[in-house]
């Protein structure tokens, strides 16, 4: 019996190579897990049928003495994520049928490695969203309480996790996607710097803001997946160069806290846990300084023109005509109307629309340049504050996990889940979210989690501070 | 904004939607635009909305990539002698 609860990636790759269980018996001690839990949590879209095939062509590299240290680790992967000849549904009916015809940069790197992929989990329809309510094959729920969600929008990658389904996973990150379903399901999720992992492969939705991520249960299992899926990529023009980014040597870092953008909507519990792991991280010898992000309250406003509007040219390419969902019609223009009106979910047409908007003759101005002038003011303000301070920590959402049907018909108070966590994506940030103790709702423990950003390319710092926090 | 103006988007989007659609649409679209508003009514200086880009060039050679034809082919909703088959445009 492999007590999973227990296992990291480094214990795992010990066993195998002391061959104290195999690949296989790995994978079949997760596959056991999904087959008890995922009925009801719906964290797996699909569990693959080529498994066996990967534990025998993993377990061949440990006999032959090319094993790494992933060879064999069981993997979830977002269902927005390309896997050659599965299917890549991004969590929409516009996609039911679609098989990737070849596999994302970052897939084809864990494959490289040898990883095992278990299946792919559930997401709000092509990213959009925070609770997995949006995705058209229904809500991930959250293991630590089945009424709530999960988080979003790699909600089903997070529940994973905190189910026991797969030891690692790698989801995507818009505006929290990674971080915000993490601290609902109690896991460590890392949104890196943008650029420093390739979008190639991945269903994009804000091609400005997204970055492929990854879930894991500490921060070394985390650290090592982000080591093997990092750097450039010629079929990402937006990838960086490795040393792209100069790396100030700090001795022991300095911690710095908006603390004037934490006054307003913040649970008083989880104000009271932040309060607490401030205090554990002066503990630990921390220095923290207050610090002023004067423009940071207006991220959420303009990350909701930005998106929209990258959103409404992205997703132009789903026309029913070339893969994806088609239905008939009289005319050309007939097909495209019915399969997008069909295909897409309403939150996606919602986006499309209102970035149609903003993109219009005479509202151009107003709206997408105005919020990307902001973008630049946060991302100036960000860059100010790392001046004087290495680390930048926030909670990563106002609570913990909502219930499901909370939020469901105010796509504002939804978009407001963003507010700690989007600032990263505006900025190009890297940022981590470490689960920071429970409270209590109902009867139940529920999950709640801090956020610490980084410099660009200083994602080493995050897991720095992450692995002393992880000591307490 | 009212229903003439969802219709019109919905049109540019080539997007369908029925009448029930439109009126949740343009209530759901008040509600974000009013939450938004705080962009317009920002004072951004004489910041520039541009990001500050660097091209990216590559070499205008040609190299082969692998892929599998019928992994593609198969995905056409509709085919003839593997060649995807679309309405006619004009």
């Amino acid at each position: 019996m492999i007590d999973l609860k227990k296992l990291t990636i480094e214990k795992a790759h010990e066993s195998l190579k002391k061959g104290e269980f195999t690949c296989k018996e790995l994978a079949d001690a997760y596959l056991e897990v999904i087959k008890k839990k995922n009925p009801e949590l719906n964290a797996y879209l699909e569990v693959f049928d080529d498994i066996l095939l990967q534990v025998e062509k993993a377990q061949k590299r440990f006999t032959n003495g090319t094993a790494t240290v992933l060879t064999g680790i069981p993997f979830a992967v977002k269902d927005n994520i390309l896997i050659e000849g599965h299917i890549c549904s991004s969590g929409s009916k516009i996609l039911e049928n679609y098989k990737a015809s070849y596999d994302a940069t970052v897939i084809k790197k864990i494959k490289n490695a040898g990883a095992v992929i278990l299946g792919r989990t559930n997401m709000d329809e092509f990213a959009m969203g925070v609770s997995t309510e949006n995705s058209a094959y229904g809500v991930t729920k959250n293991p630590h309480d089945t009424k709530r969600v999960s988080g979003g929008s790699s909600g089903g990658s997070t529940a994973c996790i905190a189910m026991g389904g797969a030891l690692v996973a790698l989801g995507t990150d818009t505006a929290g996607s990674c971080r915000q379903p993490a601290s609902f399901c109690g896991v460590v999720g890392l949104k890196p710097t943008y650029g420093i992992v390739s979008r190639n492969g991945l269903t994009a939705m804000g091609s400005s803001l997204d970055v492929a991520g990854v879930i894991g249960k500490n921060i070394l299992d985390v650290q090592t997946v982000f080591d093997f899926i990092k750097g450039h990529d010629e079929m990402d023009s937006t990838s960086i160069p490795d040393g792209f980014y100069k790396k100030k040597i700090a001795k022991k870092p300095v911690i710095g806290v908006p603390k004037h953008f934490l006054k307003e909507g913040l649970d008083e519990k989880m104000l009271l846990n932040f309060q607490e792991t401030i205090k554990k991280l002066e503990f630990l010898g921390y220095v923290i300084k207050d610090i002023e992000l004067p423009h940071v309250k207006y991220s959420v406003p303009s990350y909701y023109i930005i998106t929209p509007a990258e959103i409404s040219a992205n997703l132009a390419r789903f026309d029913g005509i070339r893969y994806g969902h088609n239905i008939e019609g009289e005319n050309l223009m007939e097909v495209y109307r019915k399969s997008r009106g069909k295909g897409f979910g309403k939150e996606v047409r919602r986006r499309i629309l209102l970035g149609t908007y903003v993109l219009s003759h005479g509202y151009h101005d107003a709206y997408y340049n105005k919020a990307n002038a902001i973008r630049n003011l946060i991302a100036n303000d960000y860059n100010k504050a790392f001046e004087k301070v290495d680390l930048i920590l926030t909670p990563t959402t106002t609570g913990p996990a909502f219930k499901i049907g909370e939020k469901v018909n105010d796509p504002v108070k939804m978009y407001l889940e963003d507010i700690f966590t989007g600032p990263a994506n505006m900025a190009g940030l890297p940022a981590i979210s470490i689960p920071s103790g429970f409270t209590e709702e109902e009867g139940k423990q529920l999950p709640l989690g801090i956020q610490f950003m980084a410099p660009h390319g200083r994602e080493d710092l995050l897991f720095e501070v992450g692995k002393k926090f992880e000591t307490l | 904004m009212d229903i003439k103006d969802v219709e019109s988007l919905a049109k540019l989007a080539r997007i369908e939607l029925s009448e029930e659609e439109k009126i949740e649409l343009l209530s759901d679209m008040k509600g974000i635009l009013e939450y938004v508003k705080v962009v317009e009514k920002t004072d951004v200086g004489n910041i520039a909305p541009e990001h500050s880009l660097t091209n990216v060039w590559r070499e205008d050679k040609i190299e082969s990539r692998e892929f599998d034809r019928e992994l593609i082919t198969e995905q056409f909703p509709d085919a003839r002698d593997g060649f995807l088959k679309v309405k006619k445009i004009l």
